[in-house]
């Protein structure tokens, strides 16, 4: 037994080993995981946004999970009596009073408040980011529609969810939103006024609304987001992650890391990294002072009441609507309606159905796996800016008063600038992408033509000057490029390939010697005076066979 | 020298001597001393420019306040009250005149009356200096008032001897219930002051002012006189026990510290999603693009 030096796989030797033997005993689980672990994902750093997102959540339900001890969904009214004291003998909601206590009277309840304000923010702020990557790199097209779907849900989800959780705190400001609310229900022809009825059980603001958000908040919309999340994830995998278009990559590989242990170590380094944000935001920047705003009483109401930033678009929609009362067989149909309802209802569905559009106008059914460069889809890429755009003025017509009082502006004149901007500026802004999109793909044919443009002005025998071009290959007789555009980046200037040798790694302090760089730069530079004399131009003025034109060297490949 | 700024006198003395002190020469030493006080005398010219300049805009502005139309009001200090009502009408004449007319009566499209708005009004207005008016716009601004104290008092002892009206009050102007007066404060004010007085936006180019440079006398006569867009606050709509309650609750928010961290302008959502936008999401995408260079 003893010259058995090297174990059998089946018998492990370790504490660990043993212990991980007796569970796959029991729940084989071994080669899932060993697929799982070596599942290979592509590296870029905006495939990290959507995992922002998934952080965010996670915060999100840590941190409410601490909130739920505290906190007292009631709208019974009560005489608050805590330590606050321009609030001391005021009459509030239960559900304000426990928010109170939670803020000032709980250890850590203030900051743990302000976590789970500020991720709910970035939240959403990271699916929107992330959504928009998807979009402008074609990410959603077939087969991945079935996730660009769940996407849409998601955000639609948590911007309810988002509503949900300000609504909680019976705050004035709150209450405001949950009026606006109201009255979009009560907008809505023909069922208005009974959506309006159950949700409130009776007349604005009712006693019951609070006690229903609050399940909707910590339990309905939170499981069926979890939910999603898992089934997007599963798709995901199941479907491989995409990747942009480069060397050695393919529509029927993956490149890319390893889910064990390089992701993995990089997943959470992120989530440690989307944690200390939300904890510094939290620690060091008040958000909701409910205390400043006081309780919720419908008598009363604040300049300046908005709505968190991802209902703002909302919002900025009700406000440049112009005053329309329109009668349709008998219904009143308030302006609101369209502002509220109208604008996010056309969004969201041209949102969630812009796969199959797309599919239907371009006639594109094939699967794709790798990305597209923005540029390479002009068309698309200005329909995004365009929506974007006015996503954009909605949005800042939703603060309009903030920003007419801040920067001295009228009133009105925000608003007409809401409602002209709205029409005029996504037009131009399709045209302006359109063209920039255009104008980026030439560049990229002019430099696998021409090579790139190394700055090094020459001057010929006949008195001629020329500036010396790089090219990224081989070159045809005429000195031309003959690579053509594969999809991937392509570099543009002489530092992209090497032109302006190693670089010297680290981040704030150099993790490599110096000295080594030196070395191969000295030795490059003593290799090309050696082929100094072996030098001919073109008549163009371009090096024969390319090279580093700046020494006037052999030709090289591109290195990245 | 009939000045209206008697602190800037002050600062103009402050300067010279400055001036003086930093443009006296060191006595020479060793030589490392010297060195030193070769850089120690370049540092001082310099000090010395910044301070001459100072003094020289100091000079400027008072300089102009003296030839300035307007403030150069006679300097009769005046015990007894017809005397005030005399230098009051004086300065009437001089600046309130072209659109408050020759009798109180108000000027159209340019002035209202003032027979009756009493010197609540005319403490409000000119002590925040938005009288006398620069020209005819939404709203006129505040900045620092052109008359100096006595002759606000001069002021008002005119206005209020011809009509009379809404006079200034007196006591502690906080003696009042801070809870109520938050309860006041959101159901009078807040729907153009802002929940934490910052001020909000009317229609038009007004404004609601921010409360936040406003003393106590300010807004006791803001509410009692309703200037430009505010509705006035009688003593029958909130008695001077609700305003002096609005009052102290006003001034113990503003003076409160911020116990969740910055308080971003205390303005509410628009500043809170500017925040996450910028720094939150903004850092979070440096996160991510460093952690890309580590591929």
């Amino acid at each position: 037994m003893a010259t058995n030096t090297v174990p059998a796989p089946e018998q492990p030797k370790t504490l660990a080993g043993k212990a991980a033997l007796e569970v796959d005993d029991r729940i084989p689980i071994a080669g899932w995981l060993r697929r799982t672990m070596n599942k290979v994902f592509p590296d870029h750093w905006s495939f990290l946004l959507g995992e922002i997102a998934l952080y965010a959540f996670v915060i999100l339900l840590l941190s409410g999970t601490y909130l739920t001890f505290f906190f007292d969904a009631s709208m019974r009214e009560v005489v608050y009596e805590g330590s606050y004291a321009p609030l001391r003998g005021v009459d509030v909601s239960a559900a304000y009073d426990s928010t109170l206590a939670l803020s000032f009277d709980v250890r850590g309840g203030l900051f743990i408040r302000q976590v789970h304000h500020w991720a709910a923010l970035l939240f959403v702020a990271a699916i929107c980011v992330h959504l928009l990557r998807i979009f402008f790199t074609g990410a959603f097209r077939r087969p991945r529609e079935t996730n660009w779907f769940i996407g849409v849900a998601l955000l639609v989800l948590a911007m309810l969810e988002g509503f949900a959780g300000y609504t909680l705190p019976d705050d004035l400001l709150s209450g405001t939103g949950l009026r606006i609310f109201s009255a979009v229900f009560l907008s809505i022809p023909v069922i208005g006024t009974w959506v309006y009825f159950t949700v409130f059980g009776g007349d604005f603001p009712g006693e019951l609304i609070i006690g229903r958000l609050y399940i909707l908040h910590v339990l309905v919309i939170p499981a069926i987001i979890l939910a999603l999340i898992a089934l997007h994830l599963t798709v995901l995998i199941k479907q491989k992650h995409t990747q942009f278009p480069g060397a050695g990559r393919t529509e029927h590989n993956v490149v890319g890391n390893r889910l064990f242990p390089t992701f993995a170590g990089k997943a959470t380094a992120l989530f440690f990294i989307v944690f200390g944000v939300c904890a510094a935001l939290g620690g060091l920047v008040q958000i909701n002072p409910i205390w400043l705003i006081g309780p919720y009483n419908p008598a009363q109401v604040s300049s300046g009441s908005q709505p968190d930033w991802y209902i703002g678009f909302v919002d900025g929609g009700s406000r440049i609507m112009p005053p329309w009362e329109i009668e349709l067989w008998g219904y009143h149909i308030p302006p609101v309606l369209w502002g509220a309802l109208g604008i996010p209802g056309v969004m969201f569905t041209v949102m969630a159905l812009y796969p199959i559009i797309e599919r239907k106008l371009t006639g594109d059914t094939a699967s794709h796996h790798l990305l597209q460069r923005p540029r390479d889809v002009p068309v698309r890429t200005a329909l995004g800016a365009m929506a974007l755009t006015a996503y954009i003025v909605l949005w800042i017509s939703g603060g309009n008063d903030v920003i007419a009082e801040k920067f001295d502006i009228s009133l009105n004149a925000m608003t007409w600038f809401g409602r002209i901007g709205f029409i005029l500026l996504p037009p131009i802004a399709y045209w302006m992408t359109y063209r920039i999109c255009l104008g980026l793909q030439r560049h990229d044919r002019e430099v696998l033509e021409h090579g790139i443009e190394t700055g090094v002005i020459r001057r010929l025998p006949n008195g001629e000057f020329i500036e010396v071009h790089q090219p990224l290959g081989p070159v045809d007789d005429h000195g031309h490029g003959v690579l053509s555009y594969g999809g991937a980046s392509v570099p543009k200037r002489m530092n992209h390939v090497g032109g302006a040798r190693r670089a010297i790694k680290g981040f704030f302090r150099p993790i490599e010697d110096p000295a080594e760089v030196q070395r191969q730069a000295e030795q490059e530079a003593r290799g090309l005076e050696a082929e100094e004399a072996s030098r001919e131009l073109t008549r163009s003025g371009r090096p024969a066979e390319g090279g580093r034109p700046s020494a006037g060297g052999r030709p090289r490949e591109p290195r990245d | 020298m009939s000045t209206t700024n008697p602190s800037s006198e002050a600062s103009v003395d402050d300067h010279r001597g400055l001036r003086a002190r930093f443009g006296r020469r060191p006595v020479a030493g060793s030589p490392a001393a010297a060195a030193r006080d070769r850089r120690r005398s370049k540092q001082r010219r310099r000090l010395a420019n910044v301070a001459g300049l100072m003094a020289a805009l100091v000079l400027t502005g008072v300089g102009y306040s003296v030839v300035a139309p307007g403030a150069s009001a006679a300097d009769d200090s005046t015990g007894t009250a017809s005397n005030a009502v005399e230098a009051g009408q004086e300065l009437y004449t001089r600046s309130c005149i072209t659109c408050h007319g020759a009798n109180l009566e108000g000027v159209e499209d340019r002035g209202p009356s003032l027979i009756g708005v009493g010197e609540a009004a005319v403490y409000f207005q000119v002590h925040t200096g938005r009288m006398p008016l620069v020209r005819q716009e939404a709203q006129a601004p505040e900045r620092a008032p052109l008359f100096s104290e006595e002759e606000i008092e001069q002021l008002m002892a005119y206005i209020q001897a011809n009509g009379g009206g809404p006079a200034i009050p007196s006591g502690d102007l906080r003696d009042g219930d801070l809870a109520a007066g938050g309860e006041l404060f959101r159901l009078n004010c807040a729907q153009c002051h802002n929940f934490t007085g910052e001020g909000g936006a009317l229609s038009s180019g007004k404004r609601a002012p921010s409360l936040q440079e406003a003393s106590d006398l300010v807004i006791y006569t803001a509410m009692l006189s309703g200037p430009e867009n505010m509705p006035v606050f009688g003593d029958n709509q909130l008695t001077p026990e609700d305003k002096r309650a609005i009052i102290n609750y006003v001034q113990t928010i503003k003076e409160q510290a911020d116990p969740g961290g910055a308080g971003i302008g205390r303005v509410g959502p628009v500043a809170e999603g500017l925040v996450m936008w910028t720094v939150g999401m903004g850092s979070l995408l440096f996160g991510i693009f460093w952690m890309g260079t580590k591929a």
